[in-house]
């Protein structure tokens, strides 16, 4: 395997909480992505999952261990990220066009040359004929397109994405899915994927990491050999996928326990 | 005021309550256009015939409303010329409707006891207008630089807390000393009063802002100053807005409290000399004067704000509003 694109090695991450404690989101976390993977991080509720990500992105910082972003240490944010957020990020002040401009703008593009390319994005998004709608004018899913045109315009060589799809419905969830994989395999961009849906982990990803239930640390790594071009809707009736599938889920199954038995507690005290 | 509340249902879907695109932009996956949901050539008639009586319905409620607010407002103002005529109570001391209008009507034909009406108007808004610019400017400047800059709100929010805390009213008769009879005694006690509430708001709105959208508009790569005018600025904006409607208000107080403490010409000098010559009705008549302009300053503040956050959700949803 050629040098790994993101690299997380011994990794913690601690917050303190407002009441004085500590809380340890990961612990001793190593995990590698390799250049144009794609690979999903599964989990039970509040296992890191997102903190992964901010730790990447550069948005955070590791209280311990290293975070390499293309054999570059990380600190600040590394050149070449994309993040598609869970919540919805895009700015509502500023139309599909100016949203989608926004990145080569702050990269220093001139502003004609920015929106040229939006306009080429928004077309390959699917979105022709809304650049100049307002963020609120949309729907959840046009939403998601937007965010997805910000972040790939970039040309970003590491796409963060952080469960992007979680607060659609189910047919435009799978349709959407369908539709990364379309742009992402016309990129050489490697993909880290969190989700707490493993199926949706299953059919996008190269490589599935499984992570425990808080503090977060890596519990096995299962590699996805189903062939692509996948369709996300249709690739779940392939019995490999089942056995794929069950192998995780018994893993993942203690630590959802886990994880559950937890918050009972928590909510109890 | 329920302006909103009014607006007959086709103006109130102009301003966006109307679908964000006409049906014919939503494409089905094979290109057809889709018409309104679930209509049929049957079904076409009955929903026309509901719209009809939904719009008759509404014309009726809204004219209701106003038929009411007629009454509401013959009763009121009826009530108080009546007693006054009868003399169940003195008109010396609670004024009376129709010698307010009198003396309105005087002011404007045969001028003040100050000069021409118009000029105690200009006066007076002059100097509110310059401490709502004065006090608003200041406010929305150090309102974000506090928000943006953690060590500087933490080292001043003592002092600005302590300063808020203080009658600011009495400062007019402070800057009376220091300004004299000059436009600027009165502007600063607008301004003080104005500064505090744009400021709060602004202060908060910056602190209020997205932790997501700053988020991504780093990984965007968005530099400070970028991330200062296009994302917390815009997002502050509404919060900022909102604060200008009252301080519009405050701004008039303060010009009006300042004339008080000293001044040749003005609506606060001309209802303070009505005050000290027992003339209840021009009291009355300079506060109407005062209502007046306050409420077209707050339509022309609307309307900016209208224009500045047409980005936002109307508030308006898609059933009439009662």
């Amino acid at each position: 395997m050629a040098s790994p694109a993101i690299e997380l090695r011994g990794v913690t991450k601690r917050f303190a909480t407002p009441n004085g404690g500590i809380y340890t989101a990961l612990h001793d976390l190593t995990m590698e992505v390799g250049p144009g993977e794609f690979c999903a991080v599964v989990g039970p509720t509040g296992c890191g999952k997102s903190t992964t990500l901010a730790l990447i992105s550069g948005l955070e910082r590791a209280s311990a261990g290293e975070v390499a972003v293309m054999g570059q240490r990380v600190e600040g944010i590394p050149d070449g990220i994309g993040y598609v957020f869970q919540t919805d990020a895009v700015f509502p002040w500023k139309t599909v066009l100016e949203n989608v401009a926004a990145g080569p703008r702050y990269r220093g593009a001139p502003g004609g040359d920015a929106r040229a390319r939006a306009r080429e994005w928004i077309t390959r998004v699917g979105l022709a004929g809304f650049e100049d709608r307002y963020p609120h004018q949309l729907s959840g899913g046009m939403r998601k397109r937007v965010g997805l045109a910000q972040s790939l315009i970039n040309g970003p060589r590491i796409l963060l994405m952080d469960e992007p799809f979680s607060a659609l419905d189910v047919q435009t969830r799978t349709l959407m899915e369908n539709e990364l994989l379309s742009l992402w395999s016309s990129t050489s961009a490697s993909v880290v994927f969190v989700t707490h849906d493993l199926e949706e982990a299953i059919a996008l990803a190269d490589r599935v990491v499984l992570l425990t239930a808080g503090p977060g640390t890596v519990k096995g790594t299962f590699e996805v050999d189903l062939p692509r071009p996948r369709n996300v809707a249709e690739i779940r009736f392939q019995p490999r996928f089942a056995q794929i599938y069950e192998a995780i889920w018994n893993q993942l199954r203690d630590e959802v326990l886990v994880s559950y038995e937890r918050q009972k507690h928590a909510a109890a005290v | 005021m329920s302006v909103r509340s009014t607006l007959p249902p086709s103006s109130v879907s102009t301003q966006g309550g109307a679908p964000p695109f006409s049906s014919a932009d939503v494409r089905r996956q094979d290109g057809a256009p889709l018409g309104p949901i679930g209509a049929t050539p049957q079904t076409q008639g009955i929903d026309a015939d509901l719209l009809a009586r939904r719009s008759r319905s509404a014309r009726r409620r809204r004219l209701t409303i106003y038929v009411l607010r007629l009454a509401f407002a013959v009763l009121w103002l009826g009530s108080w010329e009546l007693t006054t005529r009868l003399n169940w109570v003195d008109p010396f001391f609670v004024g009376q409707p129709s010698g307010v209008m009198v003396r309105l009507w005087t002011w404007i034909s045969e001028g003040t006891a100050l000069g021409p009406l118009w000029l105690q108007a200009a006066v007076t808004m002059e100097e509110a207008v310059l401490g709502f610019l004065v006090g608003s400017a200041l406010g929305v400047v150090l309102g974000i630089l506090l928000g943006r800059i953690e060590l500087i709100a933490e080292v001043l929010s003592p002092f600005i807390k302590g300063a808020n805390a203080i009658p600011r009213v009495v400062l007019g008769s402070l800057f009376a000393i220091m300004f004299g009879l000059s436009v600027w005694g009165k502007a600063s006690t607008a301004v003080v009063l104005v500064f505090f509430v744009v400021f709060f708001n602004a202060f908060q709105g910056v602190r209020e802002v997205d932790r997501n959208l700053i988020a991504n508009a780093r990984i965007l790569g968005a530099n400070n100053r970028r991330l200062t005018t296009e994302i917390i600025i815009p997002s502050a904006m509404s919060w900022i807005l909102a604060s200008l409607h009252i301080s519009f208000g405050l701004a008039i107080v303060g010009a009006v409290v300042g004339e008080l403490f000293g001044a040749t010409a003005g609506l606060g000098q001309l209802i303070y000399n009505a005050g000290h010559t027992f003339d209840v009705n021009g009291v009355f008549a300079g506060m109407f004067v005062l209502a007046v302009l306050a409420l077209i300053a707050e339509g022309l503040i609307t309307a900016l704000e209208n224009r500045l956050i047409k980005w936002r959700p109307s508030r308006v949803s898609g059933e009439i509003p009662i």
